[in-house]
């Protein structure tokens, strides 16, 4: 018989999980850059690799603090934007996202590579580097390393809690960062430069220097969301195909791309949905509800699921969730 | 199963990509086809993961050489059988060493690594897929056993016969661009489409390939209308933007790759005649199965090519490409066009699909997902929406991905080309043959 608790309890978990704020993260980013400025980045994933691997490598490689490691990473995202944007921000929109996604795939064979092996540990990726990160735990100063903290589904070690307390920290904090920029004269411009990029031209605005700064503030919060991403795991390479982007891409129409809460909620929708989805599947064919599917096949509906979720969305309800249908993204 | 072991198959790439295909080879052979059974196979009906390989020096098979499989606390042992081939069970997936014994190879042989202290122990991890490869460098200078020359001639043809294909497959993207204005990602699972139905023909009804192609290329043309009557047609006339049309054919992308792996399974399998030695002609590496696959790449678009010049229709979809709004004004039904560009499009990528399973060579769920990046890059370094420039563009980047082979790892013969591809966009953003103006 299915249990129904250690379903609706494993979906509950995704509510807090690390991955959901790694997610949101890189979702508020690219609302940054599609929702609020138009650009189509389809090489998110390039940024949250870089991030990763900027963080493992500067910690295992050169044996870098937490703090510096973390700045090796951000650093990493903002030269990656830069070279992107040099050639592609003056070009039409479909330039970028070929260019984004070609750039994102060219990181990941650089990282998978075997040339590379004794840096990036090629296929097989890097683990290890979480010393550091696990020593700044101030819940230690209250409670030994193995206690269990937490009421309901959400009982964690000290470790777990301090991941989660990390991430959403940082979602909380761009999140408010977004808020006030695009408040700002500086947001107002940007969204200028969605609806009607010559109008803000005219008006003497350098609209390339504006896209520049929107691609590398949100491909900031892009590496950012790559390292809460390896808080919990090991950094693999395999992880960062372009499917990561497009969950991406559905996380934010889901929510709505020119929001602020959009994102986020998205991101937790997606995961509490996509966890009670393919954990329901697999206990179905398991008790042999659905005979026609193997437990292989089970794995992959979620991604049928997804696919076919992102088409609806933007064929239906365009602006997303809570978006507002004044404010789309995509105008042209 | 002997002779396929004897084919220079590496002449492609690096031996290490080499030993990958030779796995999805042996896989798909003892799946489908009921060869002698020559390699030596230990527990592989007992346990779903297997641990394979091949031990042979410069093509040629050894036999009877001696191999540990251990981890997990579980170990066996295997010889390779007449073919080179072995084989193993293994309980679970996870790390296992394989240890080569060097005094059951022949006189004077020894593995060779020089990255590696001890070359004759090789650690392997089953992944997701529950199958590994685990292959020993034996001998000593093979790869310096072809000549330069000779290597550089056949990468330019190899670079030829995939650039064609790739042609294929980047006129169909660009057509429908040009008409529609559409980036279609879903353009990959049309390639996959071809091969896949081939195989279904072919291999599955057991249909003779000369019966199953045409029927798979039928069936890709239906495809391609399918997509554009089921969905696109509908969004177009809903009024719905091109960026959000991009985003509908990627979501639609996903959802299509998966559901053909729910079908064919993650494994790859092998065309009739796809790696059929007999058809080697021994020179410049080339089979006739290449000869054949550029013969048909070069006549399918010299047919093209010949459409569009010279046909009513073919000037009619050069007007639509161009301006849409002033065909309709002068007289030419736009939907017609855009219908018969999509027709088009599925045939020419479902071709390329099949090409690219002999190429490769292998039928897999996402053999066009592969390529689809590649696809892009040719369309836009030749320039969006221009037919010849997507042609112009494939053969570079068909070139440039077989021929960096000979200066970079082949593991990363991908990224030459999309680093091409952002250069170009550098210093001529329009591509190689489009206009200024159509840049925006």
């Amino acid at each position: 018989m299915i249990d129904w608790i250690l379903l609706f309890s494993n979906a509950a978990q995704e509510i807090i999980s690390p991955t959901t704020a790694a997610y949101a993260l890189a979702a508020l980013g690219l609302a940054i850059h599609f929702g609020f400025t138009g650009l189509l980045n389809f090489g998110q994933a390039g940024f949250m690799m870089l991030g990763a691997y900027g963080f493992a490598i500067a910690t295992l490689t050169f044996g870098w603090p937490v703090w510096a490691a973390i700045l090796m990473g951000v650093g990493a995202a903002i030269v990656f934007a830069l070279i992107l944007g040099i050639p592609t921000l003056r070009l039409r929109a479909d330039y970028l996202a070929i260019v984004t996604i070609a750039a994102a795939e060219i990181i990941r064979l650089l990282f998978t590579t075997n040339t590379f092996e004794s840096v990036t540990g090629s296929a097989d990726g890097l683990q290890g580097y979480k010393g550091g990160f696990e020593a700044l735990n101030p819940l230690l100063l209250f409670f030994d390393e193995k206690d269990l903290l937490g009421f309901g589904p959400w009982v964690y070690n000290p470790y777990d809690w301090w991941v989660r307390i990390f991430g959403w920290g940082l979602v909380a904090i761009a999140a408010f960062i977004t808020w006030r920029l695009f408040k700002s004269p500086w947001g107002r411009v940007i969204k200028g430069i969605r609806e009607d990029e010559d109008a803000v031209r005219a008006l003497g605005k350098n609209v390339y220097f504006y896209k520049m700064q929107s691609l590398v503030i949100g491909g900031v919060f892009g590496a950012l969301a790559g390292m809460v991403f390896i808080l919990p795991r090991a950094v693999v390479p395999s992880n960062y195909q372009t499917s990561l982007t497009f969950f991406i891409y559905a996380i934010l129409l889901l929510g709505g791309a020119a929001t602020v809460f959009g994102p986020i909620i998205g991101s937790v929708i997606f995961w509490v949905l996509l966890s009670f989805f393919s954990g329901f599947i697999a206990r179905a064919v398991e008790v042999g509800w659905l005979p026609f599917l193997t437990n292989v096949q089970a794995g992959q509906l979620r991604f049928i699921l997804v696919g076919v979720a992102i088409m609806l969305i933007v064929i239906y309800r365009p602006q997303g969730i809570f978006g507002n249908k004044k404010e789309l993204a995509f105008v042209k | 199963m002997a002779h396929a072991a004897s084919r220079p198959l590496h002449r492609r790439a690096h031996r290490r990509f080499a030993a990958v295909l030779l796995a999805g080879l042996v896989s798909a052979l003892t799946l489908s086809i009921a060869a002698p059974a020559s390699a030596e196979e230990i527990g592989l009906d007992e346990f779903d993961n297997k641990i394979s390989g091949l031990v042979e020096l410069a093509d040629q098979p050894l036999a009877d050489v001696q191999l540990v499989v251990a981890g997990g606390g579980f170990s066996v042992e295997v010889v390779s059988g007449e073919d080179g081939r072995w084989a193993v069970g293994v309980p679970e997936r996870g790390e296992y060493t394989v240890t080569l014994n060097e005094e059951t190879l022949p006189e004077g042989i020894a593995v060779i690594d020089p990255e590696l202290e001890q070359p004759n122990v090789r650690t392997i991890t089953v992944g997701q897929s529950g199958s590994a490869v685990a292959n020993f460098f034996i001998g000593q200078g093979e790869r310096n056993t072809v000549s330069l020359l000779d290597q550089v001639v056949e990468r330019l043809f190899n670079g030829l016969n995939f650039g064609l294909l790739l042609a294929l497959a980047a006129i169909g993207l660009s057509l429908v661009f040009g008409t529609t204005g559409l980036s279609n990602f879903a353009h990959a699972e049309l390639i996959t489409f071809g091969g896949l139905m081939t195989l279904l023909f072919g291999v599955v009804f057991g249909l003779p390939i000369w019966l199953a192609i045409p029927i798979a290329l039928i069936l890709s043309a239906a495809m391609g209308y399918i997509n554009d009557a089921a969905l696109w047609k509908p969004l177009r006339k809903k009024g719905v933007g091109l960026i959000p049309m991009m985003i509908v054919s990627i979501g639609l992308s996903l959802a299509v790759r998966y559901i053909f792996q729910m079908f064919v399974g993650g494994d790859t399998q092998q065309l009739p005649g796809a790696t059929d030695t007999g058809l080697e002609i021994g020179l410049f590496g080339l089979s006739w199965t290449d000869v054949a696959s550029m013969g048909v790449s070069v006549l399918v678009l010299l047919a093209v090519a010949y459409f569009l010049l010279r046909t009513r229709l073919g000037k009619a979809t050069r007007a639509v490409s161009d301006n849409p709004a002033l065909a309709a004004a002068s007289g030419i039904d736009v939907d017609r066009v855009i219908r018969i560009v999509w027709i088009m499009s599925g045939a020419l990528a479902g071709l390329s699909g099949i090409l690219w399973a002999y190429f490769r060579p292998g039928v897999s769920w996402d053999m066009g997902f592969q390529i689809l990046l590649l696809t892009f890059a040719a369309v836009t370094l030749g320039g969006l929406g221009t037919a010849f420039g997507a042609l112009v563009g494939a053969l570079v980047v068909g070139l440039f991905v077989e021929m960096s082979t000979l200066i970079i790892p082949s593991d990363m013969k991908y990224v030459g080309a999309l680093v091409i591809l952002i250069l170009v966009l550098l210093v001529r953003p329009q591509g190689i043959l489009g206009r200024k103006e159509r840049i925006g």
